[in-house]
This record gives structure tokens, C-alpha cells and sequence, in this order.
């Protein structure tokens, strides 16, 4: 049970530390890295699970990275699996940035690495958009659901706005969707 | 040492907690803290969040590795590191037993059903953000007025070949990351 114990521990935080050093750009950036490992690669966890630790993370304190980490860590290991995968997710940028900041003054600078980075946002775009296609599937089912997903999207384009509002709306009428439904089937 | 590390990472466990929706939302808290403690100047910050923009990992950590590093060397980033995580650790647990426990409850699960479309909304809406600045160059059609100067041509053929390859070989991300890094490398 022990042995059980700890290699789910090591696998929890060798998973973490590829999406880690593999996520350039942020939180959501992480999304089709995490969506492989965590759902295609170890069945950790559903779609609709990946998209509730993402609307938590989203709407708690903290990095969403680290947030969805914490709560899949947790989910499969309890407290020691919330702490393994904060750190195998924070791991990377440990090593790289000291790496670069003793040795790569003027790293960002670099007109190489700039290119490098061009060519990665624009295949994170590519990456980004085939895991919502995927994900979405399951959570877009009916005109109402067409309709939060279509105004979270353009309340994010078009304002500046932090998201939140958006994730309390919708999961008010989610609520009001979920009971309404079910009082339907009771009749 | 011991009360400039406590101070650390008191500064970022507060960033931590007062961050709410992404690693981006840290950067103007992070920016007051160290600006005004005089650790940095403007420039230098600046310089901290193209790298930390550019390397890999969260954006928020990387800048609280840099920040911790630069004023305490390695013990520094760690302590300023685990500083900004600690909230989410705490609050994450927390919440995740809530919600694992009352995963039944009719409320827990109309929250989500609304929750569910809408967080594919705003995901999509983070990447056309990145698209706006890997695909387009604003800059220049201001500049010049011409549509044309506006659609990085290469950016957007790069995207309908990687969209292509992505869906007929479905290969780890990783692979199609490094990818990119090189092809980026010849193209731009």
C-alpha cells in the first residue's frame, strides 16, 4: 500500500513537472498539455472534471496553474499529492529562470529565442483551440450552453474585465438550468 | 538573512492570496511590492516579465523565482516561490474537500453545469488573445492603414499547417511545442 502510496506520488509530480516545463504563457496555455497527460495519458480525470478545476481555479486566489495542480494532486493523493504537484509544477521555472538569470543576462532579448517564441504562441493557439474543440463537446449541449459559452467569450475578447463575474452568472444559471430540469423529470 | 527570507515570503504569500484569476493578474502587485521596496527599478522589472513571459512555466511563479533570486540568490527564489503557492495550496484543499464531499448535491452540480460552457468560453477567449499577438501586427497597420500589414502571413500559414498536423497525427503537445520553437526559429 505504501509502495502504491509513493509511486503515485512520483507519477503525480513527473506529470507535473512536463506540463510545467512545457506551459509557455500562462495558465491557459497549460490546458492542452494537462488535458493529455491528466485525461488522455493516466485517466486521472474527465473532461468535465479539467473544466471544473479550471472554473475553481479561476475564480479562487492563486495562479490558475497551481490552483488546478493543488486540486488535481489532491483529488488522487490527498494533502502529500496537493504539495507533490505544486512543486513538480513549479520545479521547472526553479532551474530555468536561475539558470537564466546567472547566466543569460539578456536572454529575452535574443532575436533567436524571440523567433522561437513566435513559432510556439502560434502552435499554442492551434493547441489551445483542438482541446476546447474536444472539451467543449461534452459541456456545450443545448442552446443555453451555446449561449454562456459564446457570452464568456466575447465578455473576455472585448473587455478588460476580470472573469469572475462571468463564472458567478453562470454558475447561478446553472443552478437555476440544473433544478429546473430536474423538477421537469419529477413531473 | 532569516527575517529578509520571512519578509520574502510574506510579500508573495500576499501576492498569492491576492491574485485572483491568472498568473498575469499578479504582475501590477508584484510590480508595487518590489518597486517600492526599492529592490528594482522600472527597467529591471520590465526586463524579469519579457523573461518570464518567455521561458517556460506559470508567468507568476517565474516572476517570483526571478524577484527572490535576484535579492537572496537560490534560497530566495525558493522561499518566494513557495510564498505565492501557499494560498492556493491552503484555500485549493480546502475547497477541493468541499466540493469532492457534496459532488452529489444538486447545487454542486447545477453550478458546474453552468460553470462548464462558460469556462470553454473564456479558454477560447485566451486564445485569441495569444492570436492577436502571434497572428497579427497591429503595430503595423496603424502604421500603415493596409489590411494586408495587419495578418502576419507566415504566423497564419504556420497555424493552418500545424491545425492540419495536430488533427491527423495526435501526438503528446510536446512534440508540436519544439516543433514550433524550430520552425519559428527559420521562419520569423
Amino acid at each position: 500500500m505504501t509502495k502504491l502510496k509513493g509511486s503515485i506520488l512520483f507519477e503525480l509530480y513527473t506529470v507535473f513537472f512536463r506540463v510545467g516545463m512545457f506551459t509557455i504563457g500562462g495558465g491557459y496555455a497549460m490546458l492542452p498539455m494537462l488535458r493529455k497527460e491528466v485525461v488522455d495519458k493516466h485517466g486521472w480525470a474527465t473532461d468535465e472534471d479539467v473544466m471544473d478545476y479550471y472554473a475553481v481555479g479561476q475564480s479562487t486566489p492563486g495562479i490558475i496553474a497551481i490552483n488546478t495542480a493543488t486540486f488535481i494532486g489532491y483529488k488522487k493523493a490527498g494533502v502529500l499529492g496537493a504539495i507533490v504537484s505544486t512543486l513538480g509544477m513549479v520545479t521547472p521555472s526553479w532551474i530555468i529562470i536561475i539558470l537564466i538569470a546567472m547566466f543569460f543576462e539578456r536572454f529575452a532579448d535574443n532575436d533567436l529565442v524571440q523567433s522561437a517564441f513566435m513559432g510556439i504562441r502560434v502552435v499554442v493557439v492551434v493547441l489551445i483551440i483542438n482541446a476546447v474543440i474536444k472539451m467543449g463537446k461534452k459541456s456545450i449541449k443545448n442552446w443555453i450552453s451555446v449561449l454562456l459559452a459564446l457570452g464568456a467569450f466575447l465578455f473576455i475578447v472585448l473587455t478588460s474585465f476580470s472573469p469572475i463575474p462571468v463564472i458567478i452568472i453562470s454558475g447561478i444559471l446553472g443552478i437555476i438550468i440544473h433544478l429546473s430540469k430536474k423538477e421537469v423529470k419529477a413531473l | 538573512m532569516i527575517i529578509e527570507l520571512l519578509q520574502m515570503f510574506w510579500i508573495f504569500f500576499k501576492v498569492g492570496l491576492f491574485t485572483i484569476g491568472g498568473g498575469l493578474a499578479a504582475i501590477p502587485l508584484i510590480q508595487t511590492e518590489v518597486i517600492n521596496r526599492g529592490w528594482l527599478t522600472q527597467a529591471e522589472f520590465a526586463d524579469m516579465i519579457a523573461v518570464s513571459e518567455s521561458t517556460p512555466g506559470p508567468i507568476g511563479v517565474n516572476v517570483a523565482t526571478y524577484v527572490g533570486y535576484s535579492q537572496l540568490g537560490p534560497i530566495g527564489s525558493i522561499i518566494a516561490t513557495m510564498g505565492i503557492v501557499m494560498p492556493s495550496l491552503i484555500i485549493i484543499m480546502l475547497i477541493a474537500r468541499f466540493i469532492l464531499k457534496f459532488k452529489e448535491n444538486k447545487y454542486i452540480e447545477g453550478v458546474f453545469v453552468g460553470l462548464r460552457p462558460a469556462v470553454t468560453g473564456l479558454i477560447l477567449g485566451a486564445a485569441a488573445s495569444i492570436s492577436f499577438i502571434a497572428m497579427f501586427r497591429y503595430d503595423m497597420f496603424l502604421e500603415t492603414g493596409s489590411i494586408m500589414d495587419l495578418i502576419n502571413i507566415p504566423a497564419f500559414i504556420m497555424f493552418g499547417v500545424f491545425m492540419f498536423l495536430t488533427n491527423k497525427w495526435k501526438h503528446h503537445p510536446i512534440y508540436y511545442i519544439v516543433l514550433a520553437g524550430i520552425v519559428g526559429m527559420i521562419v520569423f
